[in-house]
């Protein structure tokens, strides 16, 4: 759809364009040509976020609780990624080798956040399970410090990638597997990489995939009972707590695939850096509609464009002030979010 | 033979105690025997490899006088001033900090802030307890100066009215002057400003803007970011589309500049990228990529780079380098001078009264440091004005000239 946009802003655009870039080497911009740039930006950091956004509203579908260790969880998958880029010496792999690259790198951070959900949700979670709501938030919340934590040592490891281990805390750098040459030729106005469509490719499948599972087989049928009334579910013969591990392994698998997806569109990865993706993520949830699929990934989207646009058009200082302030109005007007009360499709 | 062990046993559980009578007699007649000095400077977070250089800086000064000063052993504890939630300073640490300080009567100096903010929260709390205070890196011109910040600066820090706050690098009202002029001299004509909205980071952005405008460097635009964004794809594409040759970033690697050289390079845009002191440490250059900084991003500095150092300036490098197996950081020959004017003055007080001390701190004129020939000014300010410029080459730090001599 932004392919699209742009191609028709940019058509716009076109004449003045070329007659400029002979002349300087830095390609002025018209206005739509910053505007589709600003729109691409915006639905890449969006697809970021309703990835993660995805994993926070399963969990609160199914037990009703607000993980706060979700955004923390990822950090520990970019940091991952980060070991085995070094590990294995990923830089060097040219050509073929590096989407080999990419793919292992999504596939064992996919397959390490999953079973480390997992494990949160046995060791953390289960045990307090029909006792009070705010143990549960408390324990969720001890979590995500544990998880800080541990990135914060394993930024620390005596490696080349990790500067060292001179400084586990500052930010590493994420070196570029995905090439960031302009795919609309390097005189283009308007920057699309192979990073801008590696985030689509990856995400959509990803998307498609979940909702066929959830609609169409025995276990996300399961996950819909579940959802809707536990005891129900249990009487009925579904073996609750294997239920809610899956979505656990679900969940964690999809912030697996967001945080390498992250580390290679961002470039940067840092132990804190859960935080305030968790906290995008977690507004996108509610503002989609907490324990709505198509909600998360509605509001991350939104979240993304919003926070774009804001920064392109606005002043980047106010951007959160604006991602708030749309999120309480939509609260307002529509407390169950954009598409919480219309499809009421609890995971 | 028992007999005898029992007498052994006596006599030594006798003489025992006799001695460590002696030893508390000596210890305690009302007079303690231990001074300590404490520094208070961010260690959980990116700014770590820089502050850890710092507290080796003063470590190093300690050593020098073998612990001692006059009869008064020396202790040292290095506080942390920031917290894992924030993963910079943080202003209730600080405070507590400095809480801490005050009340431990034995605690006759206070080394620090790193940053400026964090300043701005110890300094009326040491005040009040009459504790001397020396920055290794604020500076931020209000803390000291009338005039040049908010209007009850600096009087707000100094409830008391006396002045027990000192700093030996030379303040952002004179390095954002030198960094825009030092941007003119190297043909920049158009310039997008911004800045992460702390008091540090700010105010050298304001000071910078203003000396541009003069020079008449076009501003074409001035805003604040969030610091803590994933990512500045959006503002980069927004600076790419009014094309300056330069963007200047008043921030630190702390508040994300490595990401904004990153995003600007990511989205294709070409200007250069000049940013103060607090991003001259490593971990800039880490959070950046080599590639995204390497000849395009430009650093000014409040002193000189070590291997820029001479005189005592040098020894202290080669010592440092010989003792700890790496280069100081920018920022360690600032700790060590510090500690070693606290150290100097105490030995001219000859006293463990903290009034006395700080007396003789302000007293400092033509101190001998490895930073050059410097006194303190009435404000307690460095005399000291040698600033530098540098840039990036190879992933290192590379020193360019030196500003505003």
């Amino acid at each position: 759809m932004n392919l699209a946009t742009q191609g028709f802003l940019g058509e716009y655009f076109l004449g003045m364009t070329m007659a400029q870039a002979t002349l300087v080497e830095n390609v002025a911009m018209g206005w739509g040509h910053v505007l589709s740039q600003q729109l691409i930006t915006g639905v890449s950091n969006g697809m970021i976020i309703a990835l993660i956004a995805i994993g926070y509203t399963m969990v609160y579908g199914i037990i009703e609780l607000i993980n706060f260790a979700h955004g923390d969880l990822c950090t520990l998958g970019s940091f991952l990624a980060l070991t085995l880029v070094g590990a294995l010496g990923m830089e060097a792999w040219a050509g073929l080798g590096g989407t080999a690259a990419v793919v292992t790198l999504l596939i064992s951070a996919a397959l390490f956040c999953a079973v480390l959900n997992w494990s949160i949700d046995r060791v953390a979670y289960r045990p307090l399970r029909g006792k009070p709501k705010l143990a549960l938030l408390v324990s969720a919340i001890g979590c995500s410090f544990i998880l800080i934590n541990i990135a914060l040592f394993w930024g620390g490891l005596p490696m080349e990638v990790f500067g060292g281990g001179k400084a586990a805390a500052a930010p590493k750098d994420f070196p570029s597997l995905i090439s960031n040459e302009n795919l609309l030729g390097a005189h283009s106005a308007i920057t699309v990489t192979w990073r801008d469509l590696f985030v689509v490719m990856v995400t959509i499948p990803l998307m498609i995939g979940l909702t066929w599972l959830v609609k169409s087989t025995r276990l996300g049928k399961a996950m819909r009972a579940v959802a809707q009334n536990p005891t129900a579910a249990a009487l009925m013969g579904i073996d609750v707590n294997r239920v809610i591990g899956s979505t656990f392994l679900i969940g964690g698998a999809l912030g697996g695939f967001a945080s390498v997806i992250y580390a290679l569109y961002n470039n940067t990865i840092s132990f804190q850096m859960g935080y305030r993706t968790g906290m995008d993520a977690f507004t996108a949830a509610v503002l989609g509609g907490i324990g709505s699929l198509p909600g998360a990934v509605v509001g991350g989207i939104v979240i993304g464009l919003v926070r774009a646009l804001s920064d392109g058009y606005i002043e980047a200082r106010w951007t959160n002030s604006v991602v708030f302030a749309i999120l309480i109005l939509t609260l307002v007007f529509r407390p169950s979010g954009i598409l919480g009360a219309k499809l009421r499709e609890k995971v | 033979m028992l007999k005898n062990l029992t007498a052994v046993c006596v006599l030594a559980v006798s003489s025992a105690t006799l001695f460590s009578a002696i030893a508390w007699a000596q210890e305690t007649p009302g007079e303690t025997k231990k001074l300590k000095i404490i520094s208070s400077l961010p260690l959980t977070g990116s700014a770590n490899a820089q502050t850890t250089s710092v507290i080796n800086g003063i470590r190093m000064a300690i050593d020098e006088v073998n612990g001692k000063v006059g009869d008064y052993t020396i202790e040292y504890e290095a506080l942390d001033d920031a917290s894992p939630q924030r993963g910079n300073w943080d202003p209730a640490v600080e405070a507590q900090n400095a809480n801490k300080a005050s009340r431990d009567l034995s605690v006759v100096g206070y080394i620090g802030t790193y940053n400026s903010g964090a300043s701005k929260i110890s300094m009326p709390i040491l005040n009040k307890a009459g504790l001397v205070m020396i920055s290794p890196g604020n500076t931020y011109p209000g803390l000291t100066k009338p005039g040049t910040g908010e209007a009850n600066e600096p009087k707000i820090y100094r409830p008391t009215g006396k002045i027990n706050y000192f700093r030996v690098v030379p303040t952002d009202d004179l390095q954002g002057v030198v960094a825009a002029e030092w941007a003119q001299s190297m043909g920049v004509q158009k310039v997008f400003i911004l800045d992460d909205r702390e008091l540090y980071g700010k105010g050298i952005a304001d000071v910078f803007e203003k000396r541009s405008k003069e020079l008449g460097i076009q501003v074409l635009g001035r805003e604040g970011v969030d610091p803590k964004a994933t990512n500045f794809k959006a503002l980069a594409t927004k600076i790419k589309a009014v094309t300056p040759d330069l963007v200047y970033y008043g921030g630190t690697t702390q508040t994300n500049a490595g990401q904004i050289a990153k995003d600007l390079r990511t989205a294709n845009a070409t200007p250069s990228f000049m940013v103060p002191d607090g991003c001259f440490e490593n971990a800039f250059i880490e959070a950046a990529g080599d590639a995204n900084v390497n000849g395009s991003a430009y650093i000014t500095f409040g002193g000189l780079p070590a291997d820029q150092l001479t005189g005592r300036g040098a020894e202290f490098r080669d010592l440092y380098t010989k003792k700890y197996g790496q280069e100081p950081e920018a920022y360690a020959a600032y700790g060590y001078e510090a500690c070693k004017v606290l150290l100097e003055a105490m030995a001219r007080a000859k006293t463990k009264d903290r009034a006395g001390i700080l007396q003789a701190v302000a007293e400092t004129r033509d101190f001998e440091g490895v930073l050059g020939k410097w006194s303190f000014d009435a404000n307690g300010d460095t005399t000291n004005k040698v600033m530098s410029g540098n840039t990036v080459e190879n992933g290192k730090f590379k020193f360019v000239k030196v500003l505003g001599k």
